[in-house]
């Protein structure tokens, strides 16, 4: 809720501003500067000019932030299944609100939920909200925004945490919108300012670049969180309650009907496994992503690779890490010729161990991996398994 | 039938770099293009089209240079395009652009079925659809990967979960975000070239919308700020290897029994 202004009096036309933007967004008049639709506000304007006569203007504190309290996180029940993401959601959540001094509530929709809800009490929820009702056994957007609203207005959380899946993806946004205030999609990293301000970081413009985004003016604050990011929820002693709400008609009507649901095919998913051996670039002909798949083998974990790889359709896409694919945090990673684009290393660097090899001394995989290896996977690969074998051989 | 397909001009590389002594974008060999996502919705319209006789028409937001997706747009079998182009639009978040655009879909008036792609390239996003049907309070589908029917009354779509694949039936109105690599989107045609290159493009500005009030557009409707943009930091304590001199097969051996990985 901010705008940027340019001084008339205090610009002399300099062109510093157009040939900094990023976006192209500022363009020349005959007397003065403007900015288009292009503008993202990133700011470099506004540190970049010689005259200071960029500025911007923020809008007057509208609301109360002491009326908003509570974290509430969205726990994603699809097919008689929790999300695993629910658990991470919960992590992050108390972090935040032991920083604030803030209740940690859950909202779980469904039908059926009497022996799930108790689930979330163990691992430090304080309030779990149910809403048990046939006609919310399946998921469609404008059904479950609208229990959302029903809750939100009923306890007026400080911020609402959902899951970067195919359903919070769906559904954020229909609730952000539907009470005017912002949504930051995607965050890795959260923290939380002593104001309630929520700081949301993300991969922005193609993942290169991290922006610190916040909700200053409004809330509630909505944030999607990426999976496989945050930390799990500690178990502990519950303490918390169980609330049921009531699932009026008005609530569990939508004007979409789920005809079928058909299962897909379990594919072994890269985002489970203890172990990924990734194949980059540097893998020159599809025959060898073998080698790969053997070290996998060998250490009982499951390849995966990057995205050129899949455009070539050597793989998947259901294998594939990075932005467009999937965010991984296994055990144990060890990249076999992957430069490491950033839209790759943001989906992986949190695993608990990387070696990447590389012929490339310089690639930037090197900068992220526990023990960068410089040299040819398809000399190091086959005695490695050979080596792994050897003494899986011996044990037996 | 009517159908309105949302489109964004998007830049020609994710690559963005950040010079690291001066902190500022680097913007050299940043073009434009059309978002890639989008081209799969305007495929998914123009099928649609030849199966019904609907009229396809596509809208964009954007500085006036955004009128060459549009163009684009009518060389693959478009036949209406709308641009939202005002100075007050700029620094939109999700909620701003999507009440824009809502906003010029009121404008357009008639519409049974509304097509985006499933995000965009530089926001990644994939949040301004579903926050449009909000807007215009109509149902929507997110991660569309089959039309199955088409009606009259509305349209059976098969959405990609991530376990399952849900088949849905939506009435019109509604709002639905195509998957990418579910068809393959036609080229460009000369000969559509030819037979649109003077077709006009409408240009609807701020005071052409239902809702003239500035405060609800670009930064000053945007709920959220970009408080600051950084590079991701790299601190990791490390080996380094080179296997011109170690043998890396026998270290990584090693390594891997250390860590109890055999």
């Amino acid at each position: 809720m901010a705008s940027i202004n340019i001084d008339s009096e205090l610009c002399d036309l300099c062109g510093r501003c157009i040939s900094v933007c990023p976006f192209d967004a500022i363009e020349e008049m005959e007397t003065s500067i403007t900015i288009n639709a292009a503008c993202r506000m990133c700011r470099l304007c506004i540190r970049n000019c010689p005259q200071n006569a960029i500025k911007i203007e923020e809008k007057q504190q509208l609301i109360d932030k002491t009326d908003w309290q509570g974290i509430l996180v969205y726990a994603e029940y699809y097919e008689n299944k929790i999300h695993p993401i629910t658990f991470e959601l919960i992590g992050i959540g108390r972090e935040l609100a032991a920083k604030v001094d803030m209740p940690v509530y859950c909202l779980l929709i469904g039908h059926k939920l009497k022996n799930i809800s108790q689930k979330f009490l163990e691992y430090g929820v304080d309030t779990v909200f149910v809403y048990d009702n046939e006609r919310l056994k399946r998921f469609s957007a404008d059904l479950y925004a609208n229990v959302f609203e029903d809750l939100i207005k009923e306890i007026k959380p400080s911020v609402v945490l959902i899951g970067s899946t195919s359903i919070g993806r769906s559904l954020a946004p229909r609730i952000s919108t539907r009470f005017k205030t912002g949504l930051t999609a995607d965050c890795t990293r959260l923290k939380i300012k002593k104001n309630t301000d929520l700081i949301q970081i993300r991969p922005a413009f193609g993942g290169n670049i991290m922006a610190q985004i916040i909700t200053a003016h409004t809330r509630p604050q909505f944030a999607t969180v990426r999976y496989k990011v945050m930390n799990c929820a500690e178990k502990c002693e519950p303490h918390g309650n169980v609330i049921n709400r009531n699932t009026s008609r008005q609530i569990t009507t939508s004007s979409i009907d789920v005809l079928d649901i058909i299962p897909k095919e379990a594919a072994p998913s890269i985002t489970d496994a203890e172990v990924l051996i990734v194949a980059g670039q540097g893998v020159a002909k599809k025959e060898d992503l073998e080698l790969v798949k053997e070290l996998a083998n060998s250490l009982g974990g499951e390849y995966a690779v990057t995205r050129p790889l899949v455009e070539k359709g050597w793989a998947d896409y259901t294998r594939q890490i990075g932005l467009s694919g999937r965010t991984v945090k296994p055990k144990l990673i060890i990249t076999c010729g992957v430069s490491g684009a950033i839209q790759f290393t943001a989906c992986m660097n949190s695993s608990e161990k990387i070696i990447a090899i590389n012929k490339d001394k310089d690639a930037l995989i090197f900068k992220i991996a526990h023990c960068a290896m410089i040299g040819d996977l398809y000399e190091l690969l086959p005695p490695l398994v050979d080596k792994i074998k050897g003494i899986s051989n011996y044990e037996i | 039938m009517n159908i309105i397909v949302c489109i964004k001009q998007v830049p020609g590389t994710t690559q963005v770099e950040i010079d690291e002594e001066t902190g500022v974008l680097k913007r050299d060999g940043i073009s434009s293009k059309m978002n890639p996502y989008d081209l799969f919705a305007i495929e998914t319209a123009l099928k649609l089209k030849e199966q019904t006789g609907a009229r396809v028409t596509v809208l964009t937001m954007g500085p006036s240079q955004a009128e060459l997706i549009i163009k684009e747009a009518f060389m693959i079998g478009v036949d209406d395009g709308y641009i939202l182009s005002d100075k007050r639009f700029a620094g939109s978040d999700v909620l701003a652009t999507s009440y824009t655009l809502a906003g010029g879909i009121s404008k357009i008036g008639s519409y049974d079925l509304i097509i985006c792609g499933k995000q965009t390239t530089d926001g990644d996003t994939a949040q301004v659809g579903p926050a449009i049907a909000e807007h215009l309070n109509i149902p929507h589908v997110a991660w569309v990967s089959r039309i199955k029917e088409v009606n009259n009354q509305s349209i059976i779509v098969e959405q990609n979960m991530e376990y399952s694949f849900e088949v849905v039936r939506l009435p019109y109105p509604c709002l639905i975000t195509i998957e990418s690599n579910i068809c393959t989107p036609r080229l460009p045609s000369y000969l559509n070239m030819l037979k649109t290159k003077d077709r006009p493009i409408t240009n609807l500005s701020l005071m052409d919308l239902p809702d003239t009030s500035e405060s609800n557009y670009g930064l000053k409707g945007s709920p959220t700020q970009v408080e600051r943009i950084f590079k991701p930091e790299h601190n990791v304590e490390q080996v380094i290897i080179d296997c011109a001199d170690t043998d890396g097969s026998q270290y990584a051996y090693e390594l891997l029994k250390q860590w109890k990985f055999i």
